[in-house]
């Protein structure tokens, strides 16, 4: 499959990626042959599987709804690269 | 006790216990091996060496504790293990200066059990690569051969293990990740069945795929760090609440009468390498000696697995990479006014080249249009081969093939990454399936003179036969050497 370097970018948007141009042709390039390869899966007839997400069965683990306090304020905080002791600091939203 | 570096995981936990060896003699044969090794073998990113010290002289003063399994013994941990107070990298610039206030799980019964740890083990960038040529930091260096890679992405943990830096090392496996490694360094690696060792605290990859497990220098060491490490963890939902048999005692079995050994057909076929084959073969040969009956088998699909591996794989990365976005951890771009554009700034410059490519190609296949297609196909898919799996072990009790269908390779030989990815050809499928696998060293190929390893896999749990087949074949095939270092 060809996938040109403006569709590479767009996908990186979504990824929140920003490429420069040769990066988004090489990728381009490799990507379109990466998803060749994984073509031959369509050789399959899978119309009547169930998909396998995961080795083993996911339950849902609840716990108590009781509060706790497992971690300190300022470890959470500790490797933030902004904080102000209490809060995760961010550019600006609105 | 210059030569202590030589000792297996087992022989020196029996020192310890016995009084023969302090832990401070054990912590400092490690930190001199490393001092002599590590500038040619690069294997680790953190050396913990002051911390060990304080932690032996103070495990001295109280003296051995026959409850602690592992009391004393200085181990290394793949560095996308957290550890509480230690940098965590996963050999990222992103996380260049992440320091965990909690440890992982398989951390926390490691230290429980009384071993020290010495140090952080490089890896390919968030485990994607099969070289460890992807560090952000620098390349590790096969022991054997310090030209070739020493396998990915747990090449660290398998490099420092080989090395004689540490007595055994945790690694993870995804798609291969333990295996390729003890296969090319020439050590023990197993890939425990998915579920039996918490994932807590592992700074997930591909989540239904990847899995905790030891590196040694011995089949019996294996077995020790397993039985530490094992067991059901409520932090980790995907931990399975079964019994956790006892290893060691498994160990010892004199022949392999009444074990069946499947060979399927598509891992013994072309494309392997002669000295790989010639290897292979006369271990196979060794275990009808010891009483196995070999019978061929089929796993059909084993063509699709790398193709069903990646789109599974890439598809869970995207997601779980997507909480890097320079807020809480890691790294963030100064300059950005905009919060959006923060992200976007701090990923681009944190994330290398293959976490890019799988970060794309992931988004791709989960994208609007594309998802049934590719990751929806791709799970289906994933079902039939844990099907073929199933077949395959109404016939036999466990599958021997290769590791890997070369030697260790030239660092810089393989660039192109579709290349990379195919030589995960035999080691994908156990991940996709959650069975258990495993690399045990059989010798030195003819031409290259480099460590091979023959893989074991067998049905979910049978981790405690698996390792009494496998020491059972060690034992007779004599002992693996070290690497002239």
């Amino acid at each position: 499959m060809k996938i040109s370097p403006e569709k590479v970018a767009g996908i990186a948007r979504l990824a929140r990626l920003d490429l420069d141009q040769d990066k988004l042709e090489l990728f381009a390039g490799q990507v379109g042959d990466i998803l060749d390869y994984m073509d031959k899966l369509g050789e399959l007839d899978t119309d009547a599987v169930e998909p396998m997400y995961s080795p083993v069965a996911h339950t849902t683990v609840l716990r108590k709804d009781e509060v706790r306090k497992d971690y300190r304020r300022e470890e959470v905080l500790a490797n933030a690269p902004e904080q102000d002791g209490q809060f995760f600091i961010v550019p600006r939203i609105v | 006790m210059s030569e202590l570096y030589t000792k297996t995981l087992s022989q020196v936990a029996a020192m310890l216990g016995s009084g023969e060896v302090t832990a401070v003699e054990a912590v400092r044969a490690c930190l001199d091996r490393i001092e002599a090794t590590e500038p040619e073998v690069k294997a680790l990113l953190t050396v913990t060496g002051e911390q060990a010290l304080k932690q032996a002289e103070a495990m001295d003063a109280a003296g051995p504790d026959a409850a602690k399994p592992l009391w004393g013994v200085p181990v290394v941990l793949k560095d996308l293990l957290a550890t509480k107070d230690v940098k965590t990298t996963c050999a990222s610039k992103i996380l260049e200066n992440f320091v965990p206030f909690y440890d992982a799980t398989a951390v926390t019964r490691l230290k429980e059990a009384g071993a020290i740890i010495i140090g952080k083990a490089n890896m390919d960038e968030f485990a994607m690569g099969s070289s460890t040529e992807n560090s952000a930091f620098f390349q590790t260096r096969n022991p054997w051969d310090t030209e070739r890679v020493p396998g990915g992405s747990s090449g660290g943990s398998g490099a420092t293990v080989a090395a004689g830096q540490c007595f055994g090392a945790l690694g993870t496996d995804t798609g291969g990740s333990i295996r390729t490694p003890a296969s090319f360094c020439g050590i023990v690696g197993l890939k425990p069945t998915y579920g039996r060792v918490s994932r807590f605290g592992l700074i997930a990859y591909g989540s239904s795929l990847d899995q905790i497990g030891p590196m040694t220098r011995s089949v019996e060491d294996a077995a020790r760090m397993l039985q530490v490490i094992a067991g059901y963890d409520p932090k980790d939902s995907t931990s399975v609440d079964v019994e956790v048999p006892d290893y060691l005692a498994a160990l010892g079995r004199e022949n392999l009468e009444g074990v069946t050994i499947g060979l399927p057909r598509e891992y013994w076929g072309e494309g392997l390498d002669a000295e790989v084959e010639a290897s292979l073969k006369a271990s196979v040969d060794k275990m009808e000696a010891l009483g196995a009956r070999t019978v061929e088998v089929s796993l059909s699909l084993t063509d699709y697995a790398i193709a069903t591996y990646y789109i599974i794989a890439m598809a869970e990365a995207s997601s779980n990479l997507s909480r890097f976005d320079g807020v809480r951890f890691g790294h963030r771009d100064k300059d950005a006014d905009e919060l959006i554009d923060m992200y976007t700034r701090s990923r681009t410059q944190g994330f290398g080249d293959e976490v890019q490519r799988r970060i794309i190609l992931g988004t791709y296949v989960l994208s609007s249009g594309y998802y049934d297609a590719y990751y929806n196909k791709a799970a289906k898919v994933r079902r039939l081969l844990r099907e073929d799996f199933d077949k395959a072990f109404t016939l036999c009790d466990f599958i021997a093939g290769p590791v890997l269908p070369t030697t260790a390779f030239k660092v810089g030989d393989k660039v192109d990454p579709l290349q990379m990815y195919l030589i995960d050809i035999f080691t994908i499928s156990a991940n996709l399936a959650g069975l258990p696998g495993m690399s045990l060293p059989v010798g030195l190929g003819a031409d290259s003179g480099m460590p091979v390893g023959l893989q074991l896999m067998g049905p979910a749990f049978c981790e405690a036969d698996m390792l009494s087949v496998a020491e059972c074949l060690e034992r007779n095939l004599g002992p693996m050497p070290m690497p002239a270092l």
